[in-house]
């Protein structure tokens, strides 16, 4: 790989560099205005992303302070806080916001920053689309939040929204909910195109597809993810609108429908959804482990086949969600021995990682330590999964807080993890500063304990029989309970932590680091100065 | 130093979980009731397979952990570089990749031997001895044995006194009925699950039976209980604001006592029809009524209407000072007995006495400042259920 010839100081911050780089203005004829308007009218991908992780990281603070106020309601028997309507209001915008606010922009925000700097491109291929896609978002998400305080409240359906619950038994805040919904969408499907397209035309020359960093590679396939399930979603949320409020009866068997069609459409679009919140995940684990382990992934293609699986069988098992809604026995055969399947390309990925760590020259850094959590803790996560795929036992485990345990080992300590792991990874790279690595540590460790104090004991309780979203529960399960609701306070505060660490990151603080940060470091995106400047690859790099 | 004390925690934090996870359940099979920590065995065959089958895939779970993790850390000990470790060069080696392709697959397959075959017995229904249509509503079950004209509703026994925690909580806490389900020991009972709103689940996890009560469709399950006993159960399927309040008892009786349970309860029911013509031919006290309607208000309407008659702003509609409560009294009579299609608002024609009927009625007229002195009597109910 050559350096790239572009360069600025070293030292430039993007401020600096657009005051001082008078350049810069002869390639872009309208000036970058200053202050709010530089991030409202962005075209910038570093702006975009750091837009988008500043709002999942918000959002991420929202939806876990629902999620507080869930634990505090359980943390013991009985009503104390809140009543059951606004628990199931708590429950259904905590799941909507943490998936569509935090989770899915956060992996967005990453893109943005990273894919260009990884290929070798100048920006996104499309930015003026690209600044859309992000500020559509805050007004969905003002729309939903806006929707708790209707009469009567918000969307208190669960966040799979299953109808007749969403339709005819709703109050009329499900109309803004289609409508966030849908634009959320819409700024995902315009993200993935953004993702696609720059991929496709914009690598650097040399960049072979074989030769892409994985992150990218997974990208480039949840990007298809979303294009084809996103629509499929917005259909769903067409039909609850229409059989709400415009007298169509999709979902109702008195006018010819099927409220069991609406969990199918549903699913075929969520489970997609859920590889779409965990490839990117496997993408950046794939590019910490190697750093850290100095040695190069263990199977790179494999690693490539294995995503594209993955993707692949996710569009063949939704039904496993659906397991007790009555399908016929060799349906459920089928889908039973799909979801199996799905656990042998994971696995390869997990073989994979420690493959790469063996005989390595493993040092444990911040993004490291995360990285290895995330492995184990995702592995419990899938391995309880692999559990969930049986049918005759699934029937005991489904709606239980064993399946709130699962999706959230492979959420929380799976994609979130990532995510914390991807900022501490290439923190130093946006800013130009070690981050405050005392600081760091402390939040490493306290969410570590605290999130299996939190998710574990869930599923014991989920075995013991306490089904999910409900308020009180009865007096077997309260020991329990209160252990989840003090870990969930816990690892609530503990992302306090994180952001006190990532506003002093933001605001200079720390030493400056070298162009590579990590010494075991591979990449076009470690070839450039640090802090990255404004512009980075005017002219393309050649990729040997 | 400070490197190795991190690589110490790490291991240990997900050694102890893994081990916890594992002793707690090793730790479960010597007490076997009262367990709140593993999935029941349950009082069926089929619930036997099934907890038999969690456990063979716990272990195996359990065993991939240890090798996977085992591996892991390993290599975190041994080819670390404060130790010297110097990276190999190694990378891709076809039989390897092979390898953990293809055994991960064939664990796969044995696994899925024993799941197909439980999953085939129970979802065979055919040749029940005698079949139970099971109804979810917002928010209780409806019980019908299909062999004869036995029907009932059963609704959550738990006082509401318990839930906002002004009374201590009974020991079944939430997970107690007015009228359990009772069903022969023994017998082929088939399950005929289906709802009147929105969707429920149907589960009893001693039988291993959840199924979901789907609006307009009729699903099928079934058990054959080994031990006379009472079972409890939940709804599983978030179903609106009371989701959590709607439980499932189900009273397995030997053959014989359960034929004697059956007669008495014909035997009641026609005591119950007469009493309703009795009624038919006098009329009872304002003080009588209200008394009464204010018992069957609280159990089936003050879930939606609030015990205050506020109802839920937004939601479900208040009844005090409402012109439907306080205005034309057919229409009052007409929402109560036929309920009101596209809403949450159920037909309470089908599930309550005459008498009971003119009491709600005559309860929502005249509580929370509704005072408009009008009684309704259980013949003015059957005139106009007559005259509709």
């Amino acid at each position: 790989m050559t350096k790239p010839t572009n360069t600025t100081s070293h030292e430039a911050t993007i401020a600096d560099e657009l005051a001082l780089n008078p350049d810069h203005h002869e390639h872009h004829e309208h000036h970058i205005p200053k202050g709010m308007m530089r991030w409202v009218l962005t075209t910038n991908h570093k702006d975009i992303g750091t837009l988008y992780l500043w709002f999942a990281f918000i959002m991420f603070l929202v939806g876990g302070a629902m999620a507080m106020v869930i634990r505090a309601e359980l943390f013991q028997p009985g009503l104390q806080i809140v009543q059951p309507n606004f628990f199931n209001q708590m429950t259904t915008v905590h799941g909507l916001i943490m998936v569509f606010g935090a989770v899915m922009p956060a992996f967005t925000g990453l893109a943005n920053w990273l894919i260009p700097m990884m290929i070798g491109a100048p920006d996104m291929a499309l930015p003026r689309m690209n600044n859309w896609s992000f500020w559509i978002l805050p007004f969905a998400f003002a729309i939903l939040l806006g929707s708790l305080f209707m009469e009567g409240g918000g969307p208190a359906f669960g966040w799979t929204f299953y109808a007749p619950l969403s339709t005819t038994y709703s109050n009329d805040s499900t109309g803004l909910f289609v409508f966030s919904v849908h634009i959320m969408g819409i700024s995902s499907i315009m993200g993935a195109i953004n993702v696609i397209v720059t991929i496709f035309n914009m690598r650097a020359p040399g960049m072979t597809w074989m030769k892409m960093p994985l992150f990218v590679w997974t990208w480039l396939i949840t990007a298809f993810l979303l294009i084809a399930v996103m629509p499929v979603l917005a259909g769903a949320v067409t039909m609850v609108l229409t059989d709400k409020f415009f007298g169509t009866s999709f979902f109702d068997a008195a006018g010819g429908g099927d409220p069991v069609m609406f969990q199918h459409i549903f699913w075929f679009f969520g489970h997609p959804e859920v590889y779409i919140m965990i490839l990117p995940a496997f993408g950046i684990i794939s590019q910490i482990v190697p750093t850290f382990a100095r040695k190069p992934l263990f199977g790179y293609a494999s690693m490539v086949y294995a995503t594209a699986s993955i993707a692949l069988l996710s569009f063949v098992v939704w039904a496993h969600h659906m397991f007790t809604t009555g399908m016929p026995v060799y349906m459920e055969m089928f889908f039973m021995f799909a979801t199996m399947l799905i656990s042998v390309p994971t696995g390869v990925k997990v073989f994979n990682w420690v493959a790469t760590m063996w005989r390595g020259s493993m040092t444990f850094e911040v993004p490291m330590m995360f990285a290895l959590a995330f492995i184990v803790l995702f592995t419990i996560g899938g391995l309880s999964g692999l559990m969930l795929a049986i049918t005759p036992v699934d029937f005991q485990y489904h709606d239980t807080y064993f399946v709130v345990a699962h999706f959230h080992y492979v959420l929380v300590t799976g994609a979130i993890f990532s995510i914390m792991a991807a900022v501490y990874y290439w923190l130093p790279k946006w800013t130009g500063r070690m981050f405050n690595i005392t600081l760091a540590k402390w939040h490493f460790w306290c969410s570590l304990v605290s999130v299996n104090v939190l998710f574990f004991p869930m599923h014991f309780v989920g075995l013991a029989g306490m089904p999910r979203r409900i308020p009180d529960y009865s007096l077997q399960f309260a020991d329990f309970n209160q252990w989840i609701s003090i870990g969930g306070f816990a690892f609530g505060l503990s992302q306090l932590i994180f952001l006190a660490l990532v506003i002093q990151a933001c605001r200079k603080q720390g030493e400056p680091v070298s162009d590579r940060v990590w010494d075991g470091a591979h990449g076009l995106e470690w070839e450039i100065p640090s802090p990255a400047p404004y512009h980075t690859f005017e002219t393309p790099p050649v990729v040997k | 130093m400070n490197r190795l004390t991190n690589i110490v925690l790490m291991a240990l934090g997900t050694l102890t979980t893994t081990s916890a996870f594992t002793g707690a359940i090793a730790a479960d099979s010597a007490v076997k009731e009262a367990t709140t920590l593993n999935l029941r065995k349950g009082v069926t065959d089929i619930s036997g397979q099934v907890y038999d089958l969690h456990m063979l895939m716990f272990t195996i779970c359990v065993v991939i952990a240890v090798v996977v993790f085992g591996a892991m850390f390993i290599s975190i000990y041994l080819h670390r570089r404060s130790r010297g470790a110097k990276p190999a060069k190694f990378h891709e080696n076809v039989k390897v990749e092979i390898a953990w392709t293809v055994v991960p697959f064939l664990i796969l397959i044995f696994m899925a031997f024993p799941a197909a075959k439980t999953l085939i017995a129970m979802e065979d229904t055919s040749k029940p001895d005698m079949t139970v249509l099971v109804t979810g509503s917002q928010w209780k079950w409806h019980y019908q044995y299909m062999d004869s004209d036995i029907g009932f509703y059963s609704l959550m026994a738990t006082q509401r006194e318990q839930i906002e925690n002004r009374y201590e909580k009974g020991q079944n806490y939430l997970l107690e009925v007015d009228r359990p389900l009772v069903i022969p020991t023994d017998q082929k009972v088939r399950f005929l699950i289906t709802s009147d709103d929105v969707i429920h689940s149907w589960w009893v996890p001693d039988f291993a039976v959840k199924k979901d009560a789907n609006p307009g469709f009729i699903n099928e399950a079934w058990t054959k209980v080994n031990e006379p006993g009472l079972y409890r159960g939940q709804c599983a399927e978030l179903c609106g604001k009371d989701h959590g309040f709607m439980p499932i008892v189900v009273i397995a009786k030997e053959p014989a006592e359960f034929d004697a349970w059956m007669a008495n309860q014909q035997q009641i029911k026609q005591e119950a029809e007469a009493e309703e013509l009795r009624l038919l031919a006098m009329s009872m006290s304002m003080d009588d009524l209200m008394s009464e309607g204010k018992k069957v208000y609280n159990a089936a309407c003050a879930a939606c209407h609030m015990p205050n008659g506020e109802g839920l702003k937004g939601v479900f509609p208040a009844l005090k000072g409402s012109q439907i409560a306080t205005e034309d009294m057919q229409a009052h009579l007409d929402i109560v007995v036929n309920g009101k299609a596209g809403t949450a608002m159920q037909a309470f024609g089908k599930m309550l006495s005459l008498r009971e009927l003119a009491a709600v009625v005559t309860y929502e007229r005249n509580a929370w400042g509704n005072n408009t002195e009008e009684v309704v009597q259980p013949k003015d109910v059957n005139a106009f259920i007559n005259g509709q």
